[in-house]
């Protein structure tokens, strides 16, 4: 058997992922695998891998963010995976994660006010792809 | 001044917790990962991992490749398990195509990606004990094993590190003339050196000493660090892709999973040897077994998956690696997620170095066997 | 004699026929000494660091060329084998540790990254592009991704070669000048 995680894909509004990861969480979820980000252009979609060991299931979570308000709740709580993978999306992204413990750039330096992996950053130095 | 006694001269001194760095050049923190150690005496009060001194940007590269191009991105990012990096990416791909490969394909990879396993965790267990203090000579050996190892894979694609091997749809080349029975060699002469190599840690009192019960641990913490590999599997856990979401053809071979108990170092370092060796059984299994047919690819090198999105997740040698595609229906990917095992893997140091000693947070990260390229990308 | 053969500068060293007296100049047995006991800083950036290491492992053994005694600190070393990506947030560090060697200091680099960037070149956001970029003057270049242990074993007896040919006291200071 190959368990997908994306076939089982739960869209949630952004108010309610702390509840439902909670939820989740009692209900034997007990690993946040992976947690990224998608730049859509008008909004960011932040995806949550979850699987649970014991019962071998797995979940994804989506939600959307306003890139005019990029905050919502942090899950370092309950996962402590979350820590360092939202840190990631905040440092390349700009995802702001709110109660987080140390919501510092992780893999840029410090000092820096751009976002990288947003569709919108751009430098002179990229090269343009060619067309196919 | 008087002579007084220890404990009023230990009232009057000063004393105070301090801060120690370590690297971002260090000979034991395996490349450029940077430790800021808080210490009260020789005991670990806080530690704060600092990473991204190897940040090359590799997501946002793929941004601006298409799918056949990246492939070669992928070897640098574990650098020590190229072909199993090759293997999660090209394996994201086809599910994103839907696409289907030769069984002999499919036997090839598994036979790479398991002598791959192998020589990468000669390489992790051997700087282990380099961390500890053995200079040089196990990582000799180490070397001189894994050496038998890229060698082949340096006949069978002509790189001895960075293979770029694998191919969407298949790989780049068939297995050469005489390949199986090299493979069938390497078998044989790997395995009393695997035991060889086990018989010189386990039985030195040094080794034993500094990994029993150092950096221990629990089942729960791991799950709830989402630690992956054989570090997840030292810690009690039975976990392991190639059994429980089996891709390829793995479900067609015999293999135990290797467990520990307490989760600690010497566990680690166990777990690791027996993986070796069960990774040697695999092989010997698929060398047999080996199909006839056409490897290689039959696709084009220009690729437009449909629109949509896939996550494929792999047991690399370091836990699990995965690639999650988003495609919009170019030639490039729109988006490409790397959830790296060492980056997880890494996470739990400074949960684990609390309270221990400051040399034995060596200790415990060299048994976590990290590798930078593959925690920064 | 035996020690007259080895010296690959001869023609410095004058043998008396038949005599046990050597005679040759204070400068190049320096040259000799310095060019046969190159020190490497340990310093693995990335993946050029495996390759790095399997030089120094039995197969390739770089300790023929008595550049095997890998030290890390970097005030013992006399050559720093620049092995990898060099990305933004490590420049200053190796600036540092480039300063922190004592004269006279040598730099290699090896692989692509090290020499201009190499595949993380163009697209990407944080990668310096090669050892030169940081200001950090450089000695030999080898090219390769990863350059093979034989590569970096023929780039170490070209600066043992360069090294012979400076001069021995000021050849940096004539360099810098330039």
């Amino acid at each position: 058997m190959s368990a997908d995680a994306l076939d089982r894909q739960i869209a949630i509004p952004k108010e309610s992922l702390l509840e439902t990861a909670r939820r989740l969480a009692s209900e034997g979820f007990d690993n946040l695998h992976c947690i990224t980000a998608v730049d859509k252009n008008e909004s960011i979609e932040l995806i949550y891998i979850l699987y649970s060991i014991n019962k071998h299931a797995c979940v994804t979570l989506k939600t959307q963010l306003a890139l005019d308000d990029l905050a919502i709740e942090s899950l370092a709580n309950i996962w402590k995976s979350a820590d360092w993978l939202e840190r990631e999306v905040y440092d390349l992204f700009g995802v702001k994660f709110l109660n987080h413990p140390n919501l510092k750039r992780i893999l840029n330096p410090d000092d820096w006010d751009v976002h990288p992996l947003r569709k919108d950053f751009s430098r002179p130095d990229l090269i343009k792809k060619p067309k196919y | 001044m008087t002579w007084s006694s220890v404990e009023t001269i230990k009232e009057n001194i000063h004393t105070e917790e301090f801060w120690v760095n370590m690297g971002p050049q260090h000979p034991s923190t395996h490349g450029v990962l940077y430790l800021e150690v808080k210490l009260s005496g020789e005991t670990v009060v806080d530690l704060i991992t600092h990473i991204g001194y190897l940040h090359r940007g590799i997501e946002k590269i793929a941004e601006n490749r298409t799918y056949t191009q990246f492939i070669p991105f992928t070897d640098r990012l574990d650098y020590i398990a190229a072909m199993g990096n090759n293997l999660g990416y090209v394996l994201a791909v086809e599910k994103l195509m839907k696409m289907e490969v030769s069984d002999r394909a499919k036997y090839i990879r598994v036979i790479i990606a398991e002598l791959q396993r192998v020589a990468s965790h000669l390489v992790g267990i051997t700087t282990f004990a380099q961390d500890l203090g053995a200079f040089a000579t196990p990582l000799f050996y180490g070397f001189r094993e894994r050496e038998k190892i890229v060698e082949l894979f340096d006949d069978i694609c002509g790189n001895r590190l960075t293979y770029n091997y694998m191919r969407i749809g298949g790989l780049q080349f068939d297995l050469p003339k005489g390949a199986d029975e090299k493979i069938k060699n390497i078998i044989k002469y790997m395995r009393p050196k695997i035991d060889d190599l086990e018989s010189l840690f386990s039985s030195n009192a040094i080794f034993t000493a500094r990994t029993k019960g150092v950096g221990a641990l629990s089942k729960e913490k791991a799950v709830n660090y989402s630690v992956t590999g054989p570090n997840l599997r030292a810690s009690g856990v039975k976990w392991d892709l190639r059994r429980d979401e089996p891709y390829l053809c793995y479900d067609k071979f015999d293999f135990d999973i290797p467990t520990g108990v307490n989760g600690d170092s010497w566990d680690r370092y166990k777990v690791r040897i027996e993986e070796m060796r069960q990774s040697l059984r695999i092989v010997e299994q698929a060398i047999g077994g080996l199909p006839e047919g056409d490897p290689t690819i039959k696709v084009g090198r220009i690729i437009k998956p449909e629109a949509g999105e896939s996550y494929m997740r792999t047991e690399a040698p370091r836990g699990e690696l995965g690639f999650y595609i988003v495609s919009d229906g170019s030639a490039y990917p729109y988006r490409m997620k790397i959830r790296s095992p060492s980056f997880s893997n890494l996470a739990v140091l400074s949960e684990l170095a609390k309270g221990i000693k400051v040399a034995d947070v060596v200790c415990v990260l060299g048994s976590l066997d990290i590798v930078m390229g593959d925690i920064d990308r | 004699m035996a020690v007259a053969e080895k010296i690959p500068a001869s023609g410095l060293i004058e043998k008396f026929p038949g005599g046990g007296i050597v005679l040759t100049t204070g400068e190049s047995v320096l040259k000799w000494g310095k060019a046969s006991s190159l020190w490497p800083l340990t310093f693995g950036l990335a993946c050029c660091a495996i390759e790095m290491i399997s030089t120094g492992a039995p197969r390739f053994d770089i300790d023929r060329f008595g550049a095997g005694v890998f030290r890390a600190s970097p005030r013992q070393c006399d050559v720093m084998i620049v092995a990898g990506t060099i990305c933004v947030k490590m420049g200053d560090c190796m600036k540092r540790l480039y300063a922190q060697m004592p004269e006279p200091k040598y730099v290699i680099a090896m692989g692509n990254c090290a020499v201009s960037g190499g595949i993380f070149y163009h697209d990407t956001y944080s990668v310096v592009k090669g050892t030169e970029a940081l200001g950090i003057p450089v000695d030999v270049y080898i090219p390769g991704c990863p350059p093979r242990p034989e590569n970096l074993l023929f780039g170490i007896i070209k600066l043992q070669e360069k090294i012979l040919k400076e001069s021995a006291l000021c050849g940096r200071k004539e360099r810098r000048v330039r």
